[in-house]
């Protein structure tokens, strides 16, 4: 028999807060963690606003020791789940059932964008002994491994803006099929520098004023940064230590668009919606939440509204894209918006799309406008649909 | 000086739709031409290369007037209002 997956632990960090709770909060508030950006050479930048965690002092938080090897990234993977560990309480050291998945995107590109630097422009011909070890995509996974000594299962998933979610639903597979006891997963993203923004400048999709998803009068995508981390465990081993269960990981699916390089297939999204559900075995009217991609870009939010018009009829569920307010985590984003279904499931409130100014008649759905709702969903879906056509979704079920 | 500016649009145009710039009319649009939205994006990289300006445009907002991609010589007359500006 298939073994059922549950969540004991979470723990976050973004622009909208310190830990998940500080995070899920300000979801709820519908508080905007967008800012102006703050890093070398930003005025050289189109785009300068963002999700950037603001007072975020590294030293207060890690000897100089661990510094010389933790990228932003691998920091804030590794603040994340500090929090979600002490939370869950599951025994992961020394147990061969246990592993890390987590998504990236970027991974240690602040530490690529700083050394480039100092070897291109400012001409030097050395740089420190372990830039390699702190940039590789994997190194927030290793060091959560060697943290919490984890000694089964782990490596790092990257599919742009679909890793964490991707990462998530490779955890819950490995438990499921009795791969692993308990799983550390979710995903971290720190691409807020010079380098970082100049990149996704050049494809034109970046807003200059602010995120704006489903809105008429949207503009493109804000980016963010952070972490989120969760501890998923096979339920039988969770009733038996007496742990809380925050939900329950009912489904996911994955499909490719195969059509486009960056722009959104109706199909290949409404595939993975359907498969998600299938593998949940919940119906569309289960669903009482979904945590929509909702970018804020032009072809995003028509093409995920029509597909969800395509999947679920009239009767719609209430939808809201959080990235209003943390922005995009690129890789890191699932992981953070896996908060908000957690927050629908176990306190009953649906976190708002906030900056929704105007109704797009090609966007018509509940889309939690402006201010968070009540509702009693039992079930929730949580989408991610990366560039290059890789889309993955998440079913949770509420615990009770 | 309008008509090296129409000729290098036509050119950059042109190699986006895998033409020769002679096939590059002024009344054709990119549509027509068979340059889809990447090719676009690439086009408006190609004119702030070759002209060194800035083209306002984002790929959100494709049909705001800050920069006009109607035609081929729309493209063109706001490709030469960016040049006059900036000097």
């Amino acid at each position: 028999m298939e073994r059922r997956v549950v969540i004991t632990g979470m723990g976050a960090i973004s622009s909208l807060g310190m830990s998940a709770g500080a995070t899920m909060d300000a979801m709820a508030a519908g508080l905007s963690g967008i800012s102006a950006l703050e890093f070398q050479d930003v005025e050289r930048l189109q785009i300068r606003i963002g999700g950037q965690i603001k007072g975020y002092d590294e030293a207060k938080h890690f000897s100089r020791q661990e510094l010389t090897l933790y990228d932003r990234f691998t920091q804030f993977a590794v603040l994340a789940a500090r929090e979600a560990v002490a939370q869950s309480g599951a025994m992961l050291a020394g147990a061969a059932q246990s592993g890390v998945v987590l998504g990236t995107s970027g991974g240690g590109l602040q530490t690529q964008d700083e050394n480039f630097r100092k070897v291109y422009e400012e001409g030097k011909n050395r740089v420190h002994p372990f830039v390699v070890p702190r940039l590789m995509n994997n190194a927030a996974a290793s060091h959560l491994s060697m943290l919490h000594g984890i000694t089964g299962p782990s490596y790092t998933v990257s599919t742009a803006c679909a890793s964490s979610n991707h990462a998530m639903g490779q955890a819950f597979h490995m438990i499921r099929a009795g791969m692993a006891d308990s799983m550390l997963t979710g995903g971290a993203e720190s691409m807020l520098c010079f380098g970082g923004i100049k990149a996704w400048e050049g494809l034109r999709v970046m807003s200059k004023t602010g995120c704006r998803p489903f809105s008429a009068n949207r503009d493109g995508m804000v980016q963010g940064e952070g972490a989120a981390v969760f501890v998923f465990e096979a339920l039988d081993v969770a009733e038996a230590r007496g742990a809380e269960i925050l939900a329950e990981v009912a489904g996911f699916a994955m499909t490719s668009d195969a059509s486009d390089i960056v722009m959104p297939n109706q199909n290949g999204a409404v595939r993975a919606m359907q498969g998600a559900l299938q593998d949940a075995g919940l119906s569309p009217d289960d669903i009482g939440y979904i945590n929509a991609h909702g970018t804020g870009t032009l072809g995003n939010d028509r093409t995920e509204s029509a597909a969800i018009q395509e999947v679920f009829g009239r009767n719609a569920p209430p939808i809201s894209s959080t990235k209003s307010m943390h922005g995009h985590l690129i890789g890191g984003t699932g992981a953070v918006e896996l908060l908000a279904c957690i927050m629908a499931l176990r306190e009953g409130i649906l976190a708002p799309t906030i900056n929704y100014d105007q109704p797009d008649p090609a966007c018509g759905l509940n889309v939690v406008p402006n201010v968070a709702q009540k509702a009693k969903p039992r079930a929730t879906l949580s989408n991610a649909f990366a560039f290059g056509g890789l889309n993955a979704v998440l079913a949770l079920r509420s615990a009770g | 000086m309008g008509e090296s500016v129409a000729h290098k649009v036509k050119a950059i145009i042109a190699e986006q739709a895998m033409l020769d710039p002679c096939e590059v009319s002024l009344d054709a649009t990119l549509e027509s031409l068979g340059v889809d939205s990447l090719g676009l994006v690439e086009t408006v990289f190609a004119i702030e290369e070759t002209f060194d300006v800035h083209v306002p445009f984002n790929a959100n907002d494709p049909e705001s007037k800050a920069f006009d991609i109607r035609s081929v010589e729309s493209i063109v007359k706001a490709v030469e209002a960016l040049i006059a500006e900036a000097k």
